[in-house]
């Protein structure tokens, strides 16, 4: 019901603007928290003090696996400074960290499951004596065996960390009959691709601040991107009525996924030692800290074959992922699916046969990770596409182009794709802005120490959390028009820096006539909004942009009749150039908005509402995978072009041209960063960050052991925008945050092929992979996916 | 084991009260609510923390605050007198907006600091001189092209303004 009632609103309600004449949408416009930024006087969460606020520290689990013997905190506490250390008995709801399948608790009672899990907190009055203190904790342990790879995890013998075979979830999605596809194959091409993990590195570290209200709830700010989560963890854990708990969000410092599970964690912590002390605590996570315990991208391993005929038309897919989830499964199961639900590739296969796994081990726990799965699976596919063509005897472009997604195809899930579909002009626009019909050559025809080579990768991506998340795909919104004019919003989803108050307030300036300059985003609190799901799956654009848009087109039909009131007309279409009102058949006598707003008023016109939004039914069968898993898809290329030193494997990226189809760019600028940012964060994930561990233990948890690119390793980025509207996204949006992320490093490794002939199945292709690669090149090598030492 | 310790900070003499090896981060931040300066790594390794101390650029999250005194420091702070969403900002934060090289601002204020120093070095920067000047100084955001951009584009309106 919902659904019809939010559609119709859409249709009807929002004023038939000429889709090509916006005064705010599809401008680059400054982002409206950006002085603030560049002043320094923006506000993290680590910049609030409150009066008589205690500091917590945790203390983490100094093994792998095991049993724990003794808990003793008598030292700690007598330190001067020290007013409690908590446990699980403190706990007074659920010790469950609540996510998926709740098996992360929030505090470990009898076993730890990996090295940094957090088994009790210390608050103190300065963080420096939290952190002393935490260390003077005593905990014994009867250590185990820790497991640490997903093969010795997945044997019928092995230690069982999670029920009784060690995985968190498995998804079967079979189309047509891949086996006999394979059987009548002309070609089949087959390869066994690694991926490393992959750190968030947002430059602020995770933190929040629990502050302990009167009537025995508890207020939570700080550094999050699903402030719903924490509110829902909050509940859980301290066993409290709903309207007892309130999440704001503060200024943070980026996420890219690494925000969106654990931050539950934090202020869960956070919370409990204030709900018990009454006083205010701050919990900020040192860097250290920050990469040792908190999600991180999954480690993927993933077996995948492609058959073809002669002509190079794909006729099956066949392939088994396991993705390496940690000790815990925060949210690998649903990062398991989007993976699998896009690992045949954005081309049209009609059999396709593919077995996904989220696999337990001793080790960190993995959780989203901007891509969310789909960089793993995109590296494997579009590598063997690229495999797969060299056996065709065909370019690697014209083997995309003669399979790759059009309207009319289907995915793997059998879902018919019936608009707004813009790969093959994403495809021709970097082909031609990455001069790839000058550049390219195969491999065989180039030599020299230095080579350069040119690769692409293709992907397609459901925008939204689609049917495996469908429960929490909604939003909310409220916006209210001052008496002033200015014009303020509330939304349930967060600014990370992606911009997306900046996205907001064009889509509302636009729909209710105001200047974008009036209009102002809140910070998200969960008091403002219903539960608008979470800050995630490139979805804000789409959901919160309908969502306000909603509202705000209420308003405007009521500012409409003022609008026509006041010109003494009893009908007519009223336009906004964004400063005036005026009627389109009379487009020069115009009345001023704030004159209109203030007559809206001076008359008691309701110039507020709120608004809702719940997308197109999706499905996903769990017998044999098929069903309508999204209701849009943006569309992705990226083309990189590489000099590669042969003799001492080096890798240097000289460009990178990446487009995507996102229906309509709100704010080009904008889109262009989220570009930038992304194919430089693919750029890092294929080739420099490195994280290593040994017996399950992190040993370079810094910036300075783990690489992630700065200023000297970009090379020239060209962003490129399509806009193949879509007609239920807000002035044709669909969504951008995650895609950029997903192809570089598959183009970058099928450039480094064209430069040398090298194939490399897994990342980070460090020099050492690379060379190694030259030294045993016949088929693919075996890797762990636990990248030990 | 507290110690008086003087330095300009902003263009203004401050006085602080403190153990000489806390670090300049802590006691910008803690001691005289300098919040500006942020804090990413405390290793010395982002350069969110990035201050200007005598012209050069420092990581205030290793320095012992001992070692500022006599010092001449700017923070972000110190980059423009009374800055307002009308004007007052300094041509480097006006032309970060410009170019969009903002996005969760968290080593905004270290970035445009490391620009600073550079540009009151050279006015000329070769493309290999402003990536180097801001190597020191990671952002997970933007990709860096935007941030490039903008302090080119800086180092071409100050020269200007300059003739």
């Amino acid at each position: 019901m919902k659904k019809t009632i939010s559609k119709k609103l859409t249709r009807s309600v929002i004023p038939r603007l000429s889709m090509d004449n916006f005064h705010s949408v599809g401008k680059t416009v400054p982002r409206n928290d950006v002085f603030e930024k560049v002043t320094g006087i923006a506000k993290y969460i680590d910049d609030y003090k409150f009066g008589d606020m205690l500091y917590g520290a945790t203390v983490r689990s100094a093994i792998p696996h095991g049993n724990i013997k003794s808990f003793n905190s008598d030292r700690a506490l007598k330190i001067d400074g020290v007013a409690a250390v908590y446990t699980h008995k403190d706990i007074p709801g659920k010790n469950e960290v609540p996510f998926i399948l709740n098996d992360y608790p929030l505090l470990a009672s009898d076993r730890v499951l990996f090295h940094g899990q957090p088994i009790a907190i210390v608050v103190a009055k300065t963080p420096e004596i939290a952190k002393f203190a935490a260390k003077k904790v005593e905990v014994t342990y009867q250590e185990l065996p820790a497991v640490t790879s997903v093969h010795e995890s997945l044997k019928k013998d092995a230690v069982k960390i999670f029920s009784s075979d060690n995985i968190f979830r498995k998804y079967d999605i079979v189309r047509g009959d891949a086996e006999k596809a394979f059987k009548n194959a002309d070609v089949v091409v087959e390869g066994t691709y690694t991926t490393n993990y992959q750190v968030h590195s947002y430059l602020e570290p995770q933190g929040m601040i629990a502050d302990p209200t009167p009537e025995g709830g508890v207020v939570i700010y700080g550094s999050m991107q699903c402030p719903f989560y924490i509110h829902d963890a909050i509940v859980h854990i301290l066993g409290i009525p709903q309207n007892k708990v309130r999440v704001v969000q503060t200024t943070t410092g980026g996420g890219f996924g690494g925000k969106e599970d654990v931050p539950s964690i934090v202020a869960g912590h956070a919370a409990l030692a204030a709900y018990l002390s009454k006083k205010p605590v701050k919990i900020i996570y040192s860097r250290e800290e920050d990469f040792q315990s908190m999600s991180k991208r999954h480690p993927g391993y993933i077996e995948m074959k492609y058959a073809a005929d002669k002509k190079g038309k794909i006729i099956a897919c066949q392939v088994r992922y396991i993705l390496d989830a940690g000790a815990f499964s925060t949210l690998s199961p649903i990062v398991l699916w989007r993976g699998a639900v896009h690992l045949a590739g954005p081309y049209n296969i009609p059999n396709v046969k593919i077995e996904a796994l989220a696999v337990a081990t001793n080790k960190v726990p993995c959780g989203a990770f901007r891509g969310f799965g789909q960089p793993q699976t995109t590296f494997a596919n579009e590598s063997l596409m690229d495999e797969l063509a060299v056996k065709l005897d065909m370019s690697p472009l014209e083997l995309r182009r003669l399979n790759m997604m059009n309207v009319g195809s289907r995915t793997a899930t059998g879902q018919k794709i019936t608009r707004s579909c813009g790969l093959e002009k994403v495809v021709r626009q970097v082909v031609k802005k990455s001069d790839w019909d000058k550049i390219y050559l195969p491999p065989e025809k180039r030599d020299g120490t230095i080579r350069t080579g040119i690769g692409i990768a293709a992907s397609f991506y459901g925008v939204g959390l689609g049917a495996g998340g469908k429960h929490l795909d909604r939003a909310g919104s409220y916006v209210q028009i001052q008496k002033d004019g200015t014009v303020l919003i509330a939304i349930g989803n967060t600014e990370l820096g992606q911009g997306v108050f900046t996205v907001i307030s064009q889509i509302a300036a636009e729909t209710l006539g105001a200047p974008y300059k009036f209009v102002r985003v809140m910070k998200p609190d969960t008091t403002r909004v219903p539960d608008s799901g979470p800050t995630v799956a490139s979805r804000s654009t789409l959901m919160s942009g309908n969502a306000v848009k909603n509202a705000a087109g209420i308003i405007r039909l009521r500012i409409d009749k003022m609008v026509l009131k006041m010109l003494g007309v009893k009908s007519g279409v009223v336009k906004s150039d964004g400063k005036n009102y005026f009627l389109s058949a009379n487009p020069k006598k115009k009345i001023n908005y704030q004159d209109v707003v203030k007559k809206c008023y001076g008359e008691r016109i309701n110039l507020t509402s709120s608004g809702w939004y719940t997308g197109e039914d999706v499905t996903f069968s769990q017998e044999n995978g098929q069903g309508n898993a999204y209701y849009a898809y943006s569309y992705s290329a990226t083309a990189a072009i590489v000099q590669v030193n042969t003799e001492t494997g080096e890798v240097e990226v000289k460009k990178l041209v990446s487009g995507h189809d996102i229906g309509k760019a709100i704010n080009p600028q904008l889109c262009e960063g989220q570009i930038e940012g992304g194919v430089i964060q693919g750029l890092g994930w294929a080739l420099t960050e490195n994280l290593v561990l040994k017996n399950g233990i992190i040993l370079n948890p810094s910036f300075a052991g783990y690489l992630i690119p700065t200023s000297s390793d970009i090379p020239e980025i060209i962003p490129i925008i399509v806009e193949e509207r879509y007609g239920d996204g807000p002035y044709g949006a669909k969504g951008l945050g995650e895609p950029p992320m997903i192809t570089p490093a598959a183009a970058i490794s099928n450039a480094i092929y064209n430069a040398t002939g090298w194939r490399t199945n897994e990342l980070p292709a460090t020099p050492e992979v690379l060379l190694k690669g030259t030294r045993n090149r016949h088929g693919s090598r075996e890797h762990g996916t636990d990248t030990e030492l | 084991m507290e110690k008086s310790i003087s330095f300009i900070l902003n263009g203004k003499k401050v006085l602080v009260s403190c153990n000489p090896l806390k670090t300049l981060l802590k006691t910008l931040r803690e001691d005289l609510h300098h919040i500006e300066v942020k804090s990413g790594c405390e290793q010395g390794e982002c350069g969110s923390c990035t201050v200007i101390i005598d012209g050069k650029i420092v990581n205030s999250c290793i320095f012992p605050v001992g070692q500022a005194a006599g010092k001449n420091i700017i923070t972000i702070a110190g980059l423009c007198k009374k800055p307002t969403l009308k004007g007052g900002l300094h041509p480097l934060q006006k032309i970060f907006i410009e170019e969009g090289a903002v996005q969760c601002g968290f080593c905004t204020p270290g970035m445009i600091l490391a620009a600073k120093v550079l540009l009151d070095r050279t006015l000329t920067p070769t493309d290999e001189e402003i990536r180097e000047a801001i190597s020191g100084n990671l952002c997970r955001c933007t990709g860096y092209s935007k941030i490039f951009n903008a302090v080119k584009k800086a180092s071409v309106f100050l020269r200007n303004e300059k003739k």
